[in-house]
Order: C-alpha cells, then structure tokens, then sequence
C-alpha cells in the first residue's frame, strides 16, 4: 500500500467528477437556491455561491494535492496548475450539462429544484450558450487560483485559508444570533485580513509564548491556570449579554449537558447502551408539571418549581431504577432495543386518550408557571441560563466524583468485562441499577427545567430524536469524557441551532456534520484519556 | 494547523460578539458597527431615529415613535421585513411548507408594502412547543421584523406566542386551530396573536350539524394524536350527541401508522355509519382507502377536514376518495382570486397544492401588509416608522377583508377566519381535477349549507 | 463466595420472572375478557391475522436486511429504513411512467417485476455505498461510532430525498387488477396483501438458500462468525461484507415496492418507522439470525394488528390502536425478560453481544 504509486492524469478527472456530483447534489437538493437570498457578503456575496465555490475550493486544492502522487517526487507547478484547473474545468462541466439538460428537458417533474432560477445562477443570468462558456472558464479561473495557493509557501497558505474560511463562518454566526443580513463589505474584508495576520502571528509566536510560560516558576504557573480559569468562568456568567435569542441557544444547550452527562454515566461509564433515554426526561418534566401546573385538579399538591423539582428528580431515578430491573441479563443490542421501547411507551402513553384525563394527552399540560426565587421571576432565557449552569455545574461535579470513586471503577469494569466483573466480586444488580438511576435522575432534573422553561409540555416533545441527539452529544464528545460532552453539545445542539437559518435542511447538514465528523475523529472532539489511548493502541493495527 | 486554526476563528467570532452585543448598551456604534449600527433605532442616516437631531422639521413629528410598546423602523432603502414561523422539517413538513408557499406567492403578488420591497424570513417551528419557542425567541430578537405569519401547529404557537407578545410582534396563523387560543379567557400575553385559520369550534360543529342533518345517527371519530385532529373530534362528537346522535367509537391512530385495517375492523364492529377522521395527509389516505377494504365499512359515509382537504390528499388516498365528504372553508365564499393564486402555485412550486392552509397563509400575509400600510409613518428620507401596538390593533380590527378565503372580520380575541363552514363532496379521485369552487359543480362540490 | 453469586443471580431473575408473571397475567386478564364479551365475530379474528400477517413480512423484509449487518459487522445500521424508502421512492418513478404511458395496465406482471428490480438495485447500490463511504472506514473503531454514523446516514438521506424530490405524498399507481379480493381456503384477503406474503415467502426462500447453498452464503457465514479467521482462510472479508449490504439493501428495496403495493404513499419519512419496526423485529427473533428476523416481522406484525383489540380491550382502555407500538416494544420486553436472546437467538447468547 505504501509503496510510491505514479502520477496518472486520470487522478484530476475524477477528483473534479466526484466534485461535480457534489456541486450538482447541492444545486438540486435546492439548497443553494434557498441560500441565494442569505447574504455572506451584504448585497455581493450570498451563502449559496459559497456553497458552489467551496465545492470548488475543496476539490480543485485536493487535485493540487494529489498532483504529487504519495511518496512520489514533488510535482512539478505547471503540473499541480493543471490538475487543479481539471477538477475546478470538470466540476463546471458536470454544472453545464445540467443547465443543458434542464433546458431541454423539464426535469421538475422528478427534481423539484431544478428551477430557471438555478439555471440563471449557474449560468451567471447569461442564458445558454453564452453563460455555458462562462461557466467553464469560471471553473477553470477558480481551479487555477486555488492551485496557486497550494503552491504557496505554507504560512502564507494557511493564513488565506483561514481568512477564506473565517468570512462566511463569521458572517453566518454573526447574521443567526443577531438577526444580521451578512457582513457589509469592508468588515468582511477586515475579518479577513484579521484572521489572516492572527493567524501568521499566532504560528509565528505561539512556541516561544509556551516555552517562557513553562519556564516560570510553578507558583506562577499555577496562578495564571487559575486566572485562566476564573476568565473562563467569568465568560461564562457573562455569555446571556449576548441577548435573548443566544441565552435561548445556551439553555438549550446546557439542558442537553445535562442529559449528555447523565447518559455518559449510563453509557460511558457503565457501557449499558440506552436509546430510551428521553424516558426519564419525560417523567421529570411530566413531575414537574402534575405538581406545579394548576391545570391539573386531581393532584392535591400546587407548589412552586423549587419544591417540586426534588420530587421530579428522585421520580425519575425511581423510574430508572424499576425500568432497569428487566434488563439486567440484557446486553449491548438487546438493551439497546429494550430501552428504545420505554422511551416510545412512556411517550404513547402520555399521548393515549386512556391518560388524556390526568395528564391531557395529545393537549399537553400547560400554564406551568416559570421559577421564580424571592420574588424574582426566572421568566427569560437571560435568566434560566443560571439555573441551567448551576444544574450543569452540580452534574458535573457529581460525573466527576463518581468517576474516580469506587462505584466508578466498579462501573468501568462493567463496561470492559461483565463476567470478569462479576467473578471479581462485583455486584452487577447493585452497579447497574445504580448507573440507571444516576442517569435517570440527571435526566429528570434536565426535563423539570425544560416544562418550566416551556411552560407547557406535549407528548411529542419526547421523541427518540431526543435520546438519538444526546447520544450522539456524549459520542461526538467523546465518550466517557465530561469535558467532551459540553463541547459534543455546542457542536451538535448548540450549532444546529444558528443553523436555523437553512430550515429544511438543517437536518441535511447535521446528518453529514455527524458522518463527518465520526470518520475524522472517530474517538471523539474531547476524548476521555484512557480511552484515547485504547484507539490509540488499536491505530496500528488499523494502518496495515 | 487545524487547532490554531480553531483557536482564532473562535477567538474571533468572541471579539465579534462582544462588539456587537455592545451597540445595545452604548449608543456609539462600535467596530462590526457597518451592520450593527442599521439595527434597532440609530440610522445610519441618522434621521430616522427619535433621539438624533431631526432634519425635517414638520414631518419630524409624524416620525416619531409614539407607540406604547416600540416601533419597527424601516431605512429609506431597506426591504420591509416579514417572517414566517412554519414546520419546515420532519414528518409534518407538508403543513409548514404549504403556508411558506402561500406568504411567498402573497409576497410576490403584493409586491411592495408602503412603497417598500418584501423581505421574508423564516424559521422552523418543528411542529412542537420547545421549536415554536426557540424560534420565537430568535425572531423577537429581530428588531426589524414587522409581523409574524405561524406557527403552523398549536403546540408551537402556546409556546411562541407568549414570547412575540412581549416582544411586540404581532403574530397572525394560518393553520392553528386549538380553541384555547383565542379562547375569551385567553392569558393576557396573548393579546398580539390572531389567525386565519379555523377555530375547531366552529369547523367541529358544522361538521356535526351537516352530518345529523344529512341523517347520520351513529358517528364514529377517529384522531392521531395531534393537538388539531383530537380536538376537532372532540368538538364534532360533543356536538353530535348534543344534537341527538350517537358516538359509537372514538378511536385514535399515530400519524406514522399505514395499516389501519385493524383499528378499523375494531370501527366496524361498533356499527356506525358516518366515520370523521380529521386528520392529516398520510393517515388520512390510508384510512380513506382501507376503510373501502374493510368488511363492514363499505357502506359508511366518510368524512375529513380542512387538513386532508387537498388535491395532495387525493393522490394519497387514490380512488377511494369518491364520494367523501371533507369540512372547509366554503370557497365560493372564496375570493375570485383563488384558481389564480392555484396557477401560481403550481407554476413555482411545481407542485399541486401540498396541503389546505395556503389560502390562509395569503390572507394572513394580506393582513399584514394591509395592516403596516395603515399605519406606517412615512418619513421625508423615505423611511418607514411602524409602531407595534398599532400595528397589531390596525389588524385585529381587520373588517370584512375580501380575503381568499372569504370575508375576513377579526374578533377581538383573532379569530379572523371567516365563519362560514361549507361541507363538500369529492366528485373525481384525479388530483388534476381538483378546483373546489370554481362552479357550482366543479370537484369537489360543495353539498352543505 | 461462589455460592453467594449464584443465590443473588438467582434472586434477581426470580425478581424478573415474577415481574414478566404478572405482566403477561395481565396480557390473559385482557385476553380472556375480550373474548367473553364476544364483541368481534371470527371473521374479525381471522381478518386481524391476515393483516399482521402481510404487514409482518413486510418487517421481516426489512430485518433482515438488519439482521445480516448485525450478524456480520455486529453493528446498527440505523439508515436501513431509508435504505428502503430510496428503493420505494425511485420505484415510485418508473411506476408512475409505466402509468402513464398505459404500460402498467397492459403489462402487470412484467411491470411490477421491471420495477421491483429498479428499486432493488437502486437500495442495494445505495447500501453499498454507504458501507463504503460510512461505516467501512470504522470497522476497527469503538462500537457506537459506526452507530452515530448510521444514525447521521440516515438523517443525510432523508433530508436529502425530500429536498430532492419535495415533501409531498406521491401515491403509487393501483392498477384495476390489483383490487379486490380473493379467497383462499375460504379466507377472503385482498389480492395485494396475497402479493405481498407470496412475494415475501419467494425471497425468503431464495436468500436462506443463498445464505445456506451457495459459496459466497457460505463466505458471509464465515466472515460474520469470526472476521479475522476468515480473513485467514482467505475469504476476502470486505468483499463479503458489501455483498451483505448488497443483498441486505435489495431485499429492503423491494420490500419498498411491496409496501408501496400495500399503502401507496411514498414520502421521505416513509422509513423511519417501519425501520424502527424491523429493527425491533430483529431484535426479537434474535439479532443476527435470519430465521429470527422472519419469525421476528411476523410476530410483530401480527400483535401489533390483533393484539390492542384482544388485550387492550378487555382491560378497558380507550383507543387501543394508538397504543400498538407501546403494546409491540412492551411484548418485545416481556419475550427478552423470558428469553434474553430473543426468540431464537442462541448463538449470539453471551460475548458477541
């Protein structure tokens, strides 16, 4: 496999074919005629071009690459030019007969998307032969300049890059947290240049920052990771400044820390796979409303979210514990599957006209007041963003404890071996049982905040998509790791939500972001240790 | 390479936040401040605003923002911006898309509002309260948004409405239809919501009324489990009985659910011979089309509501359809504009109708425009003061609007459907046929009142 | 010690047998009172039958498509339902062509076995590449990475479907033969369902046989009892592995088209459920056994069609149909609570899973 493979002009082509199918998936699937109205650049720029041109960018700079076969001599420039400027010529001729095609043929009855509209972009309004050409020349042009800069010196390569990168970023996080329509012009071309010389100076300067900061006494060393950390907490108390609609991101967010950290208890830690996780969300948040919601006339008890909240929490680590009781002699898939189907029950139930008298169906419970503490009402996001990070604060403390306690160890080695557990003397019943209602209990506290910050509940809030997100929140993270977790669910909730603005295809992005981003890291953004060093152990058998 | 790369871009986008969080606190517009600065009420023209000096002097006046709850300004240049709050994704994305494409041929059709361009913007309200709730909070923050037109579903707007209300947006639906909100007793933060469509009180119990009165005595409903199908059910049996006829099953489905032969086996043995299934699309084919399968139910009249009156409905439900009978509203109380606005959707959209809450969307655009054409200030530069409280009052004192879908009079509580129910009948399963209204007896026919 | 162990093993399945005795009392409870109220005829029981069973093969269709990459690469393939919408959806094409072009009607049998075969290698092309693309990369990597990707799989090709093709139901084309019913052995069913079963017998058949008779069967048996020692009787491993995908995804293709035949609709969502549905059908017979996978759809499709009328009503609940998947997962725990490894899964009992 490693042996030097030689040069073929064939490489170039396909790169730019499989380019194309791309560039031609993203036109059809309407996804870049719906951006066309989103501004990267205010009035010059809209993210639907982005999305053809980084097609463009990726491929052509990929082709450069592969100019220079693996352990091949370097290639020579007019080379990497050429193939650069193949695969930007192929991606465009892919694009061409599509507008040729749809010109022809109405392709609507089958492709929905494949809109005059997309013609006329893609043909930059020139109409069919005219704008043909123009578009082949454009792929060419595009292929040529990202050629170029693969062959500029590194530093140089890498500060572009980023700025090219750092523009539509900013701008689309920028315009979905404060309802913003891009970035004018010369603030792009500002963030450009910014970024670029941050990073030329941040490479240039970075290593000798690090030796002098090591160097110091350990004293100093340790006050300034102190301060690191008291800025970092700081940021964080801070962070509901940025305005309502960023709070309303961030409490979603840390509600799926919650989660996340409770299933990487059951998961993580104890290695009992759960998809019925939403369960225990559902009776907390179910808990909370039956006690504080005065629509509910046959509960005797109305009280306010503080007292009921203790009650929602340990009802869920009840219920943890019963629903664990069945699947003790489960294992992997089994349980897996088992606990998929508490989690529908629980939602079908609370849905079922046989419940709708107590607990109102498919109507939902509403008028569940928000909470409040010595007269002062936590009635916005700005405001349940404290309680939200207390709760998470308090939950990772707790995930961090057991950790390293010995119900911990006795979990870990569950997860590794049940037998070899058991005949170390292990109890299994008690272990799991336990690790069900941790779990649980986190989860109940996470769904009581959430019915109040609703203030009204439905069935249909409690979905397997629930138990699928925060699993995927604890895998993305890297699971068993609590760092992970939070990082796992400002990437998977917490962003998924600025990219509100692409609507339908939300989704879209968010299936392939996950594809993605489990083929490049398949350990996780924020590893646990151990287990880094298990892939890690693993990776040569991989490479062979 | 790539952490480095992190790094900066997040520090970056740090530093940029905290800039632009900090027009809101100091009025100097700050770096980032090209963008931020077009926000809130500081123009960059620097005219517009009630605290920078006035240029004009007489019409400076009639500039200013007096509303008690705050103004939306629109630059002398800049688009009138209008959102949507519609399920665009999952299984129930039919819904939202279908009134997406009615506010966006509204648009179209409207053209200009006060001599302004048309900016639509959107967000998915997930068909559930914590989506309805999410993008309410993401639109309120939009200080430039007008009017709302959604949610799409009840769930959502219990959630969203309490939030626009704060935030002053006026919000107008065009698919919910839960009586709770618009109820009298409706919680005072609801007071900026009105819709266009439906009360299921109403819709409910015309269906009861056509169906005691064509001489069905034994009903049977069935739901799916959605806020819209169970209460409108719950509204037609009530009255059923209150007329004098029976219920004799109330069965429920889940709206996924395709073999619907056993629930229906299970109607058929309780004998009725009128079968209301308000429910949607999907479920609503299937049930249409195995009841025909069904032994015991061949003979018994079916019967929908607006939510499956579609052509879309047709193809799911194939042959079956002939001869059912749906609630809607009546369109030949439909403005003429309806086969006109039918054209326009297949020709963008490709498309046949996806499903009956369009026409609704269209008006409740209308309502919109036609309220923010009232009430607009017109500045001297060409900029457009629109204050929110009398936005919302201009349109839920909306009086006998020649909508699409009728004569539309809101109540003081946003109801501002039009009242008149009609119950109609399907002629021809082919979806090509479908133009409800055009005469007397295109298909489907009307058949009651 | 030892001792100790096996009395407090013993204790907790105590504990899990009383709690499945009282549940399945309650199961008998419901059943018996049904039955005394005699409210539906035997027709209706037989009816209910027929129905769990066309929509029982269908599942089973559907599981064993996961039942084979289970059994194979120990893994979820969470995208297998949309793996079978793709096989409906672009059946859905060509048979809306055929419609119109008169073919259909003229041309039944051809028609229907033309487009069975477009959806079949449409799926079986679609689940290649997607183990080629998803989940071949993580064949070494920690089990539930190759799940998350299944799972990101399956929202790309949803969401891809739907903005391709538009969020509105298309209906399939019912050719005026296809109505009605037929009677065998004096049961009257519909001429679709009797398709649809036959159908699914005819495969059934012809994968066991592929599985048990031929080399390449053989090879896949091989490779998913222990991958290396395969590898090392010189069974190419990833060639065995795709062609599972292969047959697992032409087998949900044209389980697309039967279920098309049966509901019509055809819609980006289409998959979810009834992958879920079949997953839990695996699960049931015992993952990784192809024999479980069918026994598994059948036996699910029937308690989801007579089960909420003959348990639910005679405990009095309201609406039982709305409950006949909470009935179908609460079966599913009361069999593992009896059988941990499924109904038939004996092979996978205890490491492997």
């Amino acid at each position: 496999m490693k042996s030097a493979s030689k040069f073929s002009w064939m490489t170039p082509v396909t790169t730019g074919l499989i380019g194309g199918v791309v560039a031609l998936f993203l036109s059809l699937v309407g996804i870049v005629e719906a951006s066309l109205g989103r501004y990267v650049i205010t009035g010059i720029l809209s993210m639907g071009q982005v999305f053809l041109l980084a097609v463009y960018a990726i491929f052509a700079v990929q082709a450069a690459q592969k100019a220079t076969p693996e352990h091949g001599e370097k290639a020579p420039v007019y080379r990497t030019l050429a193939c650069a400027a193949i695969a930007g010529l192929m991606i465009s001729i892919v694009l061409a007969l599509l507008v040729v095609v749809g010109e022809q043929i109405d392709l609507r009855g089958v492709f929905i998307h494949a809109t005059p509209v997309l013609y006329d972009l893609l043909t930059f309004g020139l109409g069919v032969p005219q704008g043909i050409f123009v578009l082949l020349g454009f792929g060419l042009l595009m292929g040529i300049l990202f050629g170029v800069l693969v062959l500029l010196p590194k530093a140089l390569r890498k500060s572009i890059g980023v700025g090219l990168i750092a523009v539509p970023v900013l701008s689309v996080t920028y315009s979905a947290l404060f309802a913003g329509r891009g970035l004018q012009l010369p603030v792009a071309i500002a963030v450009f240049v910014i970024s670029a010389v941050a990073i030329f100076l941040w490479d240039r300067f970075e290593k000798p920052i690090r030796t002098r900061s090591q160097a110091l006494p350990s004293g100093q060393q340790r006050t300034m990771r102190l301060g690191v950390w008291v800025l970092a907490g700081l940021f964080v108390l801070a962070l509901p400044l940025l305005g309502s609609y960023p709070s309303e991101v961030l409490v979603i967010t840390g509600i799926f820390v919650l989660m996340g950290l409770g299933l990487n208890i059951v998961v993580g830690y104890a290695g009992l796979l759960d998809l019925g996780y939403v369960a225990f969300f559902a009776i907390g948040a179910y808990v909370m409303a039956i006690f504080t919601s005065p629509e509910i006339t046959w509960f005797p008890i109305h009280t306010s979210f503080w007292v009921a909240l203790p009650f929602a929490v340990l009802t869920a680590m009840l219920a943890g514990a019963i629903l664990g009781i069945p699947v003790l002699n489960m294992r992997g898939d089994y349980l897996a599957i088992v606990t998929l189907g508490f989690g529908e029950i629980i939602r079908l139930v609370a849905l079922s006209d046989w419940l709708k008298p107590l607990i109102g169906g498919s109507n939902g419970i509403t008028q569940i007041p928000k909470p409040t503490t010595f007269g002062l009402a936590f009635d916005n996001p700005q405001k349940l963003y404290y309680i939200v990070v207390i709760g998470c604060v308090i939950a990772a403390f707790i995930a961090t404890r057991l950790k390293y306690s010995r119900l911990g160890r006795n979990w870990m080695a569950i997860r590794e071996d049940e037998d070899v557990a058991q005949a170390m003397g292990i109890d299994l019943v008690r272990n799991k049982l336990l690790a069900f209602a941790t779990g649980a209990a986190l989860s109940g506290l996470a769904g009581a905040i959430f019915a109040s910050k609703l203030t009204s509940i439905y069935p249909h809030s409690f979905n397997l998509l629930v138990s699928i997100n925060v699993l995927a929140v604890i895998i993305v993270g890297g699971l068993g790791s609590i760092p992970g977790v939070i990082i796992g669910a400002v990437a998977l909730v917490g962003l998924p939500e600025l990219l509100r603005e692409f609507a339908e295809y939300r989704l879209l992005v968010y299936g392939a972001v996950l594809v993605f981003m489990m083929l490049r890291r398949p350990e996780g953004l924020l590893p646990e240790a151990r287990r880094k060093l298990e892939l890690h152990e693993m990776s040569p058998d991989v490479a062979e | 390479m790539k952490k480095s790369a992190f790094f900066v871009i997040a520090v970056l986008m740090i530093a940029a936040f905290v800039l632009a969080a900090c027009p809101a606190a100091t009025p100097a517009p700050a770096t980032g401040g090209d963008t931020a600065a077009t926000e809130a009420t500081t123009g960059d023209t620097a005219s517009t605003g009630g605290d920078t000096a006035s240029t004009g002097g007489d019409t400076a006046a009639s500039c200013e923002c007096t509303d008690p709850v705050g103004c939306v300004t629109v630059g002398a240049d800049d688009p009138v911006r209008v959102g949507w709050m519609m399920v665009v994704s999952g299984a129930d994305a039919t819904l939202g898309l279908d009134s997406k494409y009615g506010v966006e041929i509204a648009a179209d059709d409207r053209g200009t509002i006060a001599d302004h361009a048309i900016e639509l913007v959107g967000e998915d309200d997930l068909c559930s309260a914590e989506g309805g709730q999410t993008a309410a909070q993401k639109m309120s923050a939009d200080s430039k948004l007008t009017a709302v037109i959604g949610t799409s579903c009840s769930s959502a707007a219990r959630a969203a409405i309490p939030v626009m209300c704060n935030a002053g947006v006026p919000m107008i639906s065009a698919s919910n239809t839960a009586p709770d909100l618009t109820a009298a007793d409706r919680p005072a933060d609801y007071w900026c919501y009105m819709r266009t469509a439906h009360n299921d009180l109403v819709q409910g119990a015309a269906m009861a009324e056509y169906a005691y009165g064509a001489g069905y005595r034994k009903a049977a409903t069935v739901h799916d489990g959605s806020l819209y199908a169970d209460q409108l059910q719950q509204v037609f049996a009530d009255k059923f009985k209150e007329l004098g006829g029976e219920i004799v099953a109330q069965e429920a489905v889940g709206p996924q659910d395709t073999d619907m032969k056993p629930m229906l086996t299970r109607v058929a043995a309780a004998g009725p011979d009128f079968l209301y299934y308000p429910i949607f699309v999907a479920a609503g084919g299937q049930v249409t089309k195995q009841a025909k399968e069904v032994p015991g139910l061949e003979g018994v009249q079916l019967a929908g509501a607006d939510g499956i009156f579609s052509p879309d409905f047709l193809k799911a439900a194939g042959d079956a359809a002939l001869g059912m009978n749906h609630s809607s509203p009546d369109f030949s109380a439909f403005g003429a504009e309806y086969p006109a606005l039918l054209e326009k959707y297949e020709a963008k959209y490709n498309t046949k109708p996806l499903s009956a809450f369009h026409a609704h969307a269209y008006d409740a655009f209308n309502i919109i425009a036609n309220g923010i054409e009232e009430v607009a200030q017109k500045c001297d530069d060409g900029s457009l003061v629109i204050g929110k409280q009398a936005l919302r009052d201009a349109m839920i004192s909306t009086k006998d609007f020649a909508g699409i879908t009728g004569n539309l009079t809101c109540t003081e509580t946003g109801d501002c459907a039009d009242p008149k129910i009609a119950v109609y009948e399907v002629m021809n399963a082919d979806p090509e046929t479908w133009d409800p209204g055009a005469t007397d007896t295109s298909n489907p026919m009307k058949i009651w009142p | 010690m030892l001792k100790n162990l096996r009395r407090r093993v013993s204790g907790t399945t105590i504990a899990m047998w009383v709690i499945g005795a009282i549940l399945l009392i309650v199961v008998i409870v419901g059943t018996v009172r049904t039955l005394l109220i005699g409210k539906y005829t035997g027709a209706d029981w037989t009816d209910l039958i027929v129905y769990g069973i066309s929509q029982g093969s269908i599942y089973a269709l559907i599981a064993l498509g996961y039942t084979m990459v289970y059994g194979i690469l120990r893994m979820i393939n969470f995208a297998h339902g949309d793996i079978f919408m793709a096989g409906a959806f672009i059946g859905y094409f060509v048979a809306s062509y055929f419609d119109q072009t008169g073919f259909l009607e003229q041309n039944l049998v051809l028609s229907l076995i033309f487009v069975t075969l477009v959806a079949a290698f449409t799926a079986a092309a679609m689940a290649v590449v997607l183990e080629r693309i998803a989940y071949r990369p993580l064949r070494r990597a920690p089990r539930l990475v190759p799940l998350i990707t299944a799972i990101g799989a399956s929202f790309f090709i949803e969401y891809a479907f739907l903005g391709l093709f538009g969020s509105g139901i298309k209906g399939y084309p019912e050719p005026e033969a296809l109505k009605g019913r037929v009677s065998i052995f004096g049961v009257e069913i519909l001429k679709t369902q009797l398709i649809v079963i036959v159908a699914a017998v005819v495969m059934l058949i012809a994968l066991w046989y592929f599985v048990q008779r031929t080399k390449m069967g053989k090879a896949i048996q091989a490779v998913s009892e222990d991958k290396d020692a395969a590898a090392l009787m010189g069974i190419n491993v990833d060639r065995s592995i795709m062609i599972t995908f292969l047959v697992g995804g032409a087998l949900a293709g044209a389980a697309g088209v039967l279920y098309a035949l049966l509901f019509r609709q055809v819609y980006f969502f289409m998959g979810f459920f009834p992958g879920l549905k079949a997953f839990t059908a695996a699960v049931l017979g015992g993952i990784g056994n192809i024999a479980g996978a069918m026994v598994g759809g059948l036996f699910l499709g029937i308690a989801e069609s007579l089960f909420p009328n003959l348990v639910l009503d005679g405990l009095g609940i309201p609406a039982p149909y709305q409950l006949k998947d909470a009935l179908a997962f609460f079966l599913l725990v009361l069999v593992l609570i009896f059988r941990p490894t499924g109904i038939l899964g004996e092979r996978l009992a205890t490491k492997k899973a």
